[in-house]
Formats: structure tokens, sequence, C-alpha cells
């Protein structure tokens, strides 16, 4: 950990813009603070100017406007071999027709480290590559051929190590044991790392903090934690996971400080949500609730839990998934809204299609959105 | 941003091509006008002491009045060679690039390999095998396809036998190119939607081969109309195509003014012929 | 009945593609037998005779021959090192640069390789002629032609390479501390090698086996190919079945032993 004499070196972007010449932007006027040290996943969809904001970082791509600065050194025009910075590529362009330890060697010849034999040697074993020095890329499976790039850009100890979309390549069971390698790593070599995704489950494991991209803007920036649990726009709502977006209408606030509420009418429910997870100002809103925190139960049987209820839902769909099941439920004012039922047993079955059902929440778990956003944002298309 | 791009500044590009641009500029495009200015030329001069222009377009008319035979010729036996290395090539490129499995680069080495004996060399020794007594020629006597005294040496046939035989790995170089990229799940795919298998070859595997046969039979079609080794060696005086005519006017004759204008009549006639054709198989990208 | 349309299906065209391939085997397989003929006493030069070792062991008999050889050679190295380093130079410049008149230098390319080698050499023949240099053609007029048909074929064969580049290994290399030298030597070369390689192969062999236009502008210099059909006429020397045969045997060791080597090391390396 560096001490407080020592000055931070964190990875500060201002203004950074980027239009290509075809007149497309691709980056609109980013600013972002990474800490030294960090996890940093940049999350969202294709084309949303997340690869963009990389590649300036790493150089390979020209900066229309803005800079980028490592603590207080300003590397917006620096050569791409003159920054402290590594990459991780995407298909990893490993040399095909160097040797996997002349990969690795790679940086550190050119920078003319002396000790690099040792240092490949360390890092062939905190890779796990050992076995596979003298081989050539072509001849590994796609898991080690990531672990090679990974060394390759590590070895060089950059103050900050760019992942892009560095397990895309992998099939679903090895980017799993993959991410917790990667983290291991991470925590091991203590660099900052900064990862670009459209993998949101990927992206909430790893990384401690989560910026979500959408059209070149950033829509909100936070911890996996916060993220998930009060979104701010429609968009990140969701992206990151699932939610359920009803209309509603503002009727009134009460108390004042950390307590503040807002009440606000949903087809005559009136639901009251915490000023901290209210963000919109105006009359109207999406009032939003994760699928898994609302509760169901056959009409006629008690519902003991607190908070809103509704009555007379109807299950329309159901799909079990071992764990968990997927409920659809119509709504009595016509809507379909997602209901996450962990399958623990209590009810001895699955809910049967066609049951009028009563639905409720907790209040706190709601949050309130700008109705003038697009309830589909960020909508995986299926 | 590329590496050379700091030493040689922003218009590194220009630097690149200049020399080889300089190279064709000099010595294909000058001459091409040379050629042309030669073809109006008085034909009473001599080639050490260069000829005079003269605007002189009788030149055009004396060798079409006079050789129009040999342009017919020199298409018709080009064509047909043509569709024989297509139909041959085809056969050929198929095979490898589907069925030769892991015999698919020693196949590859097999059709360009005989390349490397002298194409001379082995354009004569047609003339062994072709030969009056030959075990070719015998065999089909007794077959009765050819008379008593029938022969194949010195007749059209061998002269389209050698084109073909001469211009086939030009045929299939550029078919398994195109053939090779096939995936052979698209004709699966296309068998599973109830084609037939040469209803499938057809609407598949012929449809994305196509720019490799117009690439092929460019690259065949071209160099054969204006050969005139093959009818020299295995044909008569008369089956002579326009390469004789142009290397003779120009060798032993020393006519250059209507040997140039024969040239000048072929290069636009094959550049006609290829624009109509690569237009019509709507494969322009290949230009 | 579906069973033997199987058996057609999976052998047919696999058998008729080797008939195929032994057809352009027939001139090498006469060339290389009658390259052990016995042809002394006889006037019929295009039937074998009787078998000898005679032709392979005193090869430069004929007069001139294996100075034609000598002459070939020496054009073929001269031409495909200048039409490889030109070609590769303006391969580079239309994959990786933007420049004015890109499409206009990719027709200029293709165009030559478009028109017939008579009228590429006759066109040559008149320019040398109308420059006055009618009276001295030889060695350096050869060269000239022999670059200009060369080049595009080096162009087409690197550039073809070169486009199926990935442009992030150079990126890659640069991310890793590489300058543009570094990167270009250790990353772009290496692998943009092969196809100069085989372009420069393409070069030589297109230029050693050059008659057409070769023989319009050659003044009194005989190359090999020259050499062969001015004996032609009057039935060609055995030993010039030697040469080809043996070029033949040379080229497939060369390649077999390209390939064996690349084999024997990926499979060293895989042991290692």
């Amino acid at each position: 950990m560096s001490s407080d004499s020592e000055p931070r070196r964190d990875l500060r972007l201002s203004g950074l813009h980027k239009r290509y010449s075809n007149g497309f932007t691709a980056v609109k006027s980013l600013d972002l603070v990474i800490p030294q040290g960090s996890f940093f996943a940049l999350l969202g969809p294709s084309g949303c100017g997340k690869t963009t904001t990389l590649r300036m970082v790493a150089g390979l791509e020209e900066v229309t406007a803005g800079t980028i600065k490592i603590g207080d050194q300003d590397i917006t025009g620096e050569k791409p071999f003159r920054r402290p910075v590594n990459t991780v590529f995407q298909n990893y362009a490993l040399f095909p027709h160097l040797t996997i330890a002349e990969n690795i060697e790679f940086g550190p010849k050119r920078r003319g480290v002396k000790e690099s034999a040792s240092q490949v040697k360390e890092i062939l074993e905190l890779t796990e590559l050992t076995e596979q020095a003298g081989k050539k890329p072509a001849q590994l499976s796609g898991g080690q051929q990531q672990r090679v790039a990974l060394a390759r850009a590590l070895i060089n100890r950059p103050e900050v190590l760019l992942l892009d979309e560095p397990l895309g390549a992998l099939d679903l069971k090895l980017r799993r044991s993959m991410q917790g390698e990667l983290k291991r790593i991470q925590e091991e070599v203590g660099l900052t790392f900064v990862h670009v995704t459209h993998d949101q489950e990927e992206a909430m494991t790893m990384a401690d903090t989560v910026a979500v991209m959408n059209q070149g803007e950033i829509e909100q920036l936070g911890s996996p934690y916060e993220l998930y649990t009060n979104p701010q726009t429609t968009f990140v709502a969701n992206f990151l996971g699932r939610s359920n977006l009803i209309k509603g209408t503002v009727v009134g606030r009460e108390g004042s400080g950390a307590d503040a509420v807002v009440k606000v009418d949903m087809y005559g429910t009136v639901v009251s949500i915490k000023q901290g997870r209210v963000h919109t100002d105006s009359t109207e809103g999406w009032i939003g609730i994760r699928p898994e925190k609302l509760l169901i139960q056959p009409e006629g049987t008690s519902l003991a839990d607190p908070g809103n209820h509704f009555s007379s839902a109807v299950v329309i769909g159901a799909s079990y998934l071992g764990v968990s099941t997927e409920y659809v439920l119509k709504m009595p004012w016509g809507q379909e809204l997602m209901c996450f039922e962990q399958n623990r047993g209590v009810r001895g079955g699955l809910v049967e299609l066609g049951t009028k059902v009563d639905v409720s929440w907790r209040q706190e778990y709601v949050f309130l959105l700008d109705s003038s956003q697009d309830a589909q944002a960020g909508r995986e298309e299926e | 941003m590329t590496s050379l791009q700091r030493v040689f500044g922003k218009n590194v590009g220009y630097w690149l091509i200049a020399p080889a641009a300089l190279w064709l500029g000099l010595f294909f495009l000058v001459p091409l006008l040379s050629l042309f200015t030669t073809s109006l030329s008085d034909p009473s001069g001599n080639p050490i002491a260069g000829y005079r222009f003269a605007g002189r377009f009788a030149n055009y008319v004396d060798v079409i009045a006079d050789y129009w035979p040999y342009f017919v010729r020199s298409l018709v036996y080009a064509g047909i060679a043509t569709v024989l290395c297509l139909v041959l090539g085809y056969v050929l490129a198929y095979a490898i690039a589907f069925k030769a499995g892991r015999w698919k680069t020693v196949m590859l080495v097999l059709v360009i390999a005989p390349f490397f004996t002298s194409f001379l060399v082995r354009t004569l020794s047609w003339k062994l095998i072709l030969a009056d007594n030959g075990f070719v020629v015998e065999s089909l006597q007794w077959l009765h396809v050819l008379g008593e005294d029938g022969r194949l040496l010195a007749t059209p046939f061998a002269v389209i036998a050698g084109l073909t035989y001469n211009f086939l790995p030009f045929m299939i170089l550029p078919l398994y190119a195109s053939l090779e990229k096939i995936d052979p799940q698209l004709l699966e795919a296309s068998q599973d939607l109830y084609a037939s298998p040469w209803k499938g070859f057809w609407s598949v595997t012929w449809k994305l081969s196509i720019p490799g046969v117009v690439g092929g039979t460019l690259l065949t079609f071209i160099p054969a109309s204006g050969d005139y080794i093959n009818a020299s060696l295995l044909g008569n005086p008369n089956t002579q195509m326009v390469g004789n005519k142009i290397q003779a006017l120009f060798t032993t004759a020393g006519d250059y003014p209507h040997a140039s204008a024969l040239s000048v009549i072929l290069m636009v006639l094959i550049l006609v012929m290829v624009l109509v054709y690569v237009r019509r198989a709507g494969t322009e990208e290949l230009l | 009945m579906h069973r033997a349309g199987n058996w057609i299906g999976k052998h047919l065209m696999i058998t008729l593609g080797i008939l195929v391939l032994i057809y352009m085997y027939i001139p090498n397989f006469v060339v290389a037998l009658m390259s052990f003929n016995d042809s002394s006493g006889s006037r019929n030069l295009y039937q074998f005779q009787a078998f000898t070792w005679d032709n392979w062991l005193n090869p430069c008999e004929p007069n001139g021959m294996c100075e034609s050889l000598r002459v070939s050679v020496e054009i073929a190295l001269v031409a495909t090192i200048v039409a490889t380093i030109l070609g590769t130079l303006a391969s580079f410049a239309l994959v990786r640069h933007r420049f004015e008149g890109r499409s206009t230098m990719n027709l200029l390319i293709f165009l030559p390789m478009a028109t017939p080698e008579i009228v590429m050499g006759s066109s040559l023949l008149a320019l040398f002629v109308a420059a006055g240099m009618g009276g001295s053609l030889g060695f350096v007029t050869i060269l000239i032609a022999h670059i200009l048909f060369c080049l595009s074929f080096v162009v087409v064969t690197v550039r073809t390479r070169l486009a199926g580049l990935d442009s992030n290994l150079e990126k890659a290399a640069m991310d890793l501390y590489a300058n543009e030298w570094q990167t270009f030597w250790r990353i772009t070369f290496p692998l943009v090698f092969p196809g100069i390689l085989a372009a420069a192969l393409l070069a030589f062999s297109l230029s050693f086996d050059d008659f057409i236009i070769t023989n319009l502008n050659s003044g009194t210099t005989v190359t090999f190919p020259m050499f062969v059909w001015g004996s032609a006429q009057r039935g060609i020397p055995m030993q010039v079945n030697v040469i080809g045969t043996a070029m033949f045997l040379i080229s497939l060791v060369i390649v077999a032993a390209g390939e064996i080597g690349a084999r024997r090391r990926a499979k060293m390396l895989a042991q290692r």
C-alpha cells in the first residue's frame, strides 16, 4: 500500500472525447478517476465506447479532446510504447511466430531489463504456464492463451493493466474459473486493473467499482452492490440484472434529511420511497423493483410480509431453473411483471399457471426513475 | 500509425509506392504508348534507325484485311482451351478442397511442381506424346477413332491440347482459393433444406466459387490468346495464331508498324472482352 | 442404390482429380524418360531409342546450353531481387496507407497481368527501338522486362499476406514497449516474410521460364528457354531433358525440405 508521503497514482480521465473522422462520436467528454490498485470494470453493450476509452488509455487510439493522467503525469499524447500501461487484447494478439517464453519476454527485452529470465520464470509460475514455455501460441488451448496474454502484460508491472473483453473468447465454464483466477492475480500483484466487458456478471464478480457506459457516456458508477440495489437510470436497471418498471405519480413528500420519503401513487396503491432512492424531480416516474424482491402467494393463503400488497395478479408463465423459478405475472392493470423465487421447498411445488396470486414487496427495495427515460433501455434483445 | 511513418513522414505511402509506380509507368504505360505510335508509323523504316511517325491508320486496315483469320483462330483456340481448363481444373480443385483430407498440401504442391520444368521443354514433350508413330496415335487408330493415316500432331487438336495443358495450373489455383473458403457445412445445410446433391452443388458451391471461376478463366484465356509457342511447336502453318504473326513481323520481317498494329488490336480486343465478361459475371471487384 | 450413390460421391471426385493430376504429369514423365535416351546415330529425336547415363554425366555437352543456363539464372536472380523489393514496398503502401491514386495504382498493378505477353513484349520492343536502343538489346533490356512482369505477381502475393495480418499484433508490440522500427522488424516483417519468400520464388520461376517477352527483347543474348527454342527446330539435345528433370527434382527437394523442416520444428517445440 502506498504511504501518504507518496502521491497516489490514480488514473484520471478528464473531458476525454473521441470523434471519428466519419463523424461518429464514440466517447463524450468522459470524466473518470480510477483509484490506484483497484479492479475497475467498464461495463456496457457493444458500441457504447468502452473499448474506445480503453484504447485511448493504451495510446492505440488518438484522443480528440481531454486528458489522460496517471497521478500528475500527463500521458495523453504519449506513444503507446512510452506509457506505463499494458493491454490484454480481446483475441490476445499473441505473436504467432514467437514461443510463449519469447512472447512474455518481449516487453522486458524492449525495455532493456537485465534480469528478464528470472522474471519470466516467476510470471510463468504465477500463471501456471511453466510447462508451455517452449510452445507456440497455436499449440495452446484458449484458456492457456488467455493466461499468456495476461502474463505478457503483467511481467512489465504496468501501473495500469487494461483488459479488453479478456474472457470473451472462452466458453462459459472456463470463463467462470478464469474470473476467479484474474481476481486472485490482481489481489496478488496489487496493480490497477481496468476491465472492459459487456458481461454484467463478469463485471460484478471481479470489480470493486463498475462504471456502466451507454452511448459514449457513463450512466452510473459505483460498487456492484450499489449499482444493483439502487440503479439511477432505466438503462442501468435493465442492463445490470433485470427490473420491473411500473408507471407512478408522485403524490407527496414526508420527513426530512436521511428519513425523507417520496410518496408515489401506483394504480391506487401508495408506495413510499426513500429520498436516496429517488432519481427524478418530475411528478411522474418509473417505480422499479427487482424481480426477486417480489413475493407471491396464491390468493386466500396468508401473506404476512410487510410492505405494499396487490391482489388479483395471475400467473401466466413459469420457467423452472432448478435453484429458482421465474414467474410471469399479469397485474390487474394489464402489465406483465417478472418474479424470481428461490426454490427453497417452502411451497412444496410450483405455482400453477392461471393461479390468482397476491403480490407484495418491501418498500425499502423500491427505486424511482425518471419517466422521460425509455423503460426498455438496456434490455438485452433476445 | 505505422512504423515507417516516423522515418518518412506523412507521405510515406507515396515513398513506398513510388519505385513500383515509376517502373510500371516507365516500362508498361510508356511502352504501350510507344506501341501505339509505332503502329501509326511509316512501315518503311528499320529497327535500328527507328520508324517515322506518320499517323498512318492504314496499317490497321492492312493487318485486319490480311490477318483476320489469325484473330479468329486465336480467340477460338483460347476459348476452347479455357473451357477445357475450367472443366479439368474444377474437378481437381474441388477434389483438393473437399476430398483430399490430409493430402491437401501434398496435392497442391503437386499441382505447382510441373512448373519447375521449363514449359518449353514440357511443351516439346507433347510432340513426342502425340507423334504419328507414338502410343497415343496408334491406340486411337486401333480403336478406329483416328483413320489409318489420321494424325494428332500438327492439327488444331494438338494446339488446343497444348494450350489446355500449359495453362491448367492458372485455372486450378484461383479455383482452389475460392473453393477452399466455402464451409462444407453450407453444402450440408443446402441438402438439409432438401436440395439434391446436384442442385446443392449448383446453388451453393458453384455460386460461391464464381470469383475463382472468373479469375481462373481470365488467367487462362488472356495468356492463351496471345500464345504462339503451342501453335508453333504442335501445329502447322494453318493453325497459326495472332501471336505467331506478331512475333514473325517483329523478329523476321522487321515490320514493326504492322506488328504493333496487330498487338494494339489484340490488346483492345482482350480488354473489351474481359470488361464485358467481368461485368456480366458481376465480379467487378476483381479488377 | 443409395449406398452406391454415396460411394460415387465419396470417391468419384478424388479419382477424377487424380486422373487430371496424372495428365499434368505426363510431360514431366516423358521429359524424365528422354533424359536417359541415347539419341546418338538416330535422326528421330522425338522417340526413345536406348537407355544411357551419358546425358546425365555430360550435361553441358551441347554447345552453348550451360552458358544459356547461366544467363537465365543471373537474370532471374537480379529480376527476383529487384521485383521483390519494389513489390513488397508497394504492397505495404497499398495495404497500410491511404493515399490519393490508390485505386489507380491497384489497376496499374493488375493491368500487366491482364496483358498478353506478346503485347507486353512488343510494346517494350517498340519503346526500346523508339529510344534508339534497337541495336543494343540484351541483358539489360531483358532484365527491365522481367522485373516488370514479376512486379505485379509479387505485389499480389505479398499484398494478400499483409492484408491477412492482424493489425492488433503490431499494436500489441507497441503496447509492449517496442518502438516503430522494433515493431516492424520483430513482428511485421517476420510475419509477412513467408509471403515475400513465396513471391520471390514465383518471380524466379516466372523469370527463368519466360520466353515470349524475352525473345522480342533479347538481341543476341541467349537465355535457356531461347536455347531450347532455337534447337527445337533441329531437335533438342537430350541434355535439355536432363536440365528439365534436374530442376524439377531440385525444386521438389527444396519444397519437401522446407515442409519437413517446419514439421520437425513444430514437433520439437511440442516436446520441449
